[in-house]
C-alpha cells in the first residue's frame, strides 16, 4: 500500500491496515501523510473525541477497556489512541498500554493504535490531530485518547477532546496536588477509579469541594462517577455522563466553534510546518554559518535572515 | 523509527525473556509495543496489523511452535503484511528451525542470544524512514 489515494479510500471505508499505514505517514510526519490528513478532514466532524487523563497507576488503560466494551455494547464503532512517553535517551519506547485493552481490541468495530510520545510535551503526541482525523474519517463514532499521564502538562488534551475526563484513585495525591497541577479546569468528567478501595468517597468529596472553588458558576458543572473499571462498574453511568456533556455540546452550538478552532490548529500547523522547512533548508544551505556569524556579532538582525530566507523561498517558486 | 510487536502466543506463562528483550531493543532506540501474555494468533497479528509494526517478535517457550508458528504466518499472508520482519525467540529446538524459516520466519533467536545481534539483526533488514 504505497499510494496515498489508495489508503485514503480504505481509510473511508474503515479498512484496518489503510488506517494503520495512514496513522504511521502520520507519525512519520512524511509530506504525504498531511496531504491524507487536509484531505480528510472534510470527511472528519463526527465523531465525539474523549480525552482521559489523570496520574499513572490510577487505571486509566483497564478503564479504557472497559468504556470500550460498553461503547460497543450500545452499538458505537470506536477508536483508541494510547500515548506512552518516550526515553528521553534513546528515544525508545515501551508501549504497553495494549496489554490491559485485549478484552475489547479485536473486535472489528474497535481500532487501537498506541503512540510513542517522542519527546513532545503535553502528554500527547505530535501526531495526535492528524491521526484523529483519521479515526474519525474512518467513521469511528468515539476517539478516545489516553495520555500519557504526567499530569501537569496535559492541557493539550483540552484543543483536541471534545469531552475530557479526568480520572483519579483513591489515596494517590492529595488535595494541594490536583489544584497544583491544573488538572481539576480541564475536566469535563470526573471518574474515582479503583472504588472499591477505601477512601473512595473521601475523594470524591475533595473534588467537589474543589470545583465549588470556581471562581464562576461555569455552564457544565463536572459530574463526579465512582468506578471499579477493573469489573465495569460504573460503566453504564459513565457513557450516560459523556453522552450528556456530548448532548451539551451540541445544545450550546459549541461544536461548530470546536471544529473552528481545531480547523484553526490546522491551518497553524501548516505555517508552522513552513517555518520548519525553512530552517531545514536554510542549516543545509552555503549562507547559513556567515548569517550565525553576523547575527552573533551584532550585524545583522535575527529577523532580517528569516525575511531573507522567505525572500529565497518565493523566488523558487 | 522501527517499530517491533514483542508478543507472547500460546499458554506458556514465561515472559521474562520477552521483557528482556522489550527492554534491549527500546534501549536500543525502537517503539516497543508489548500485549502480554496468553496471545491466540489472531491477537497476535491483529496487534501487529493495527500498530502498523517493522518487526513481529514473537516468544514462544512452551513448544507449541509447531502449530502456533504456521497459523500465524498464514495470517500474516492474509493480511498482506509481506514487509514485516517476523522473528522468533524461545525454545526452539534445532531440528524445528528451518521449517520455521521455510514458513517465513526471518531467524530463530535462541537462549542465550545476545541481545546486541537482535538489535544488529533488525537494524540490518528494516528500512528506516
Amino acid at each position: 500500500m504505497k499510494d496515498w489515494d489508495e489508503i485514503a479510500q480504505g481509510i473511508l471505508k474503515g479498512q484496518k491496515r489503510a488506517i494503520a499505514r495512514g496513522l504511521t505517514w502520520i507519525e512519520q510526519g512524511r509530506n504525504d501523510g498531511k496531504q491524507l490528513a487536509q484531505k480528510l478532514f472534510a470527511h472528519a466532524g463526527h465523531a465525539q473525541v474523549i480525552g482521559i487523563t489523570g496520574s499513572p497507576g490510577v487505571g486509566k488503560s483497564t478503564l479504557v477497556n472497559a468504556l470500550t466494551l460498553t461503547l460497543r455494547s450500545q452499538g458505537f464503532k470506536v477508536g483508541i489512541l494510547a500515548v506512552d512517553p518516550s526515553s528521553p535517551f534513546t528515544g525508545g519506547a515501551i508501549l504497553g498500554d495494549r496489554i490491559r485493552m485485549q478484552d475489547s481490541v479485536m473486535d472489528a468495530g474497535v481500532y487501537m493504535r498506541s503512540f510513542a510520545s517522542r519527546g513532545h510535551l503535553g502528554g500527547l503526541s505530535r501526531a495526535t490531530f492528524g491521526a484523529l482525523t483519521i479515526l474519525d474519517a474512518a467513521g469511528f463514532d468515539k476517539i478516545l485518547i489516553e495520555t500519557v499521564g504526567a499530569g501537569q502538562s496535559e492541557v493539550e488534551i483540552m484543543q483536541l477532546a471534545h469531552t475530557t475526563m479526568v480520572v483519579l484513585a483513591p489515596g494517590m495525591g492529595d488535595d494541594i496536588q490536583a489544584i497544583k497541577a491544573g488538572i481539576l479546569e480541564i475536566g469535563q468528567v470526573f471518574v474515582v477509579n479503583k472504588a472499591d478501595r477505601d477512601g473512595a468517597d473521601h475523594t470524591v468529596r475533595s473534588i467537589r469541594s474543589m470545583l465549588a472553588l470556581a471562581p464562576e458558576h461555569p455552564a457544565w458543572m463536572p459530574p463526579i462517577l465512582k468506578t471499579v473499571a477493573e469489573d465495569g462498574r460504573g460503566m453504564e453511568e459513565l457513557t450516560e455522563a459523556l453522552e450528556h456533556h456530548w448532548q451539551h455540546l451540541t445544545d450550546k452550538g459549541l461544536l461548530d466553534r470546536f471544529r473552528w478552532n481545531q480547523t484553526e490548529h490546522l491551518i497553524e500547523q501548516a505555517v508552522a510546518d513552513v517555518g520548519e522547512h525553512l530552517i531545514r533548508r536554510a542549516r543545509a544551505g552555503p549562507e547559513w554559518s556567515h548569517w550565525v556569524t553576523e547575527v552573533g556579532e551584532g550585524s545583522r538582525d535575527a529577523e532580517h535572515v528569516a525575511e531573507e530566507l522567505w525572500r529565497q523561498e518565493l523566488q523558487e517558486e | 523509527m522501527i517499530r517491533v510487536l514483542v508478543a507472547k502466543p500460546g499458554l506458556d506463562g514465561h515472559d521474562r525473556g520477552a521483557k528482556v528483550i522489550a527492554r534491549a531493543l527500546r534501549d536500543a532506540g525502537m517503539e516497543v509495543v508489548y500485549t502480554g501474555l496468553h496471545q491466540t494468533p489472531e491477537q497476535v497479528v491483529d496487534a501487529a496489523l493495527s500498530e502498523d509494526v517493522d518487526v513481529l517478535a514473537l516468544s514462544i517457550l512452551s513448544g507449541a511452535h509447531p502449530t502456533l508458528v504456521p497459523r500465524i504466518m498464514e495470517l500474516v499472508k492474509e493480511h498482506h503484511m509481506d514487509d514485516v520482519l517476523v522473528l522468533l525467540g524461545g525454545i526452539i529446538p534445532e531440528d524445528d528451525v528451518d521449517a520455521m524459516l521455510h514458513l517465513g520466519v526471518a531467524k530463530v533467536f535462541g537462549p542465550g542470544t545476545d541481545t546486541n545481534d537482535i538489535i544488529a539483526f533488525i537494524r540490518d533488514r528494516v528500512e528506516v524512514v
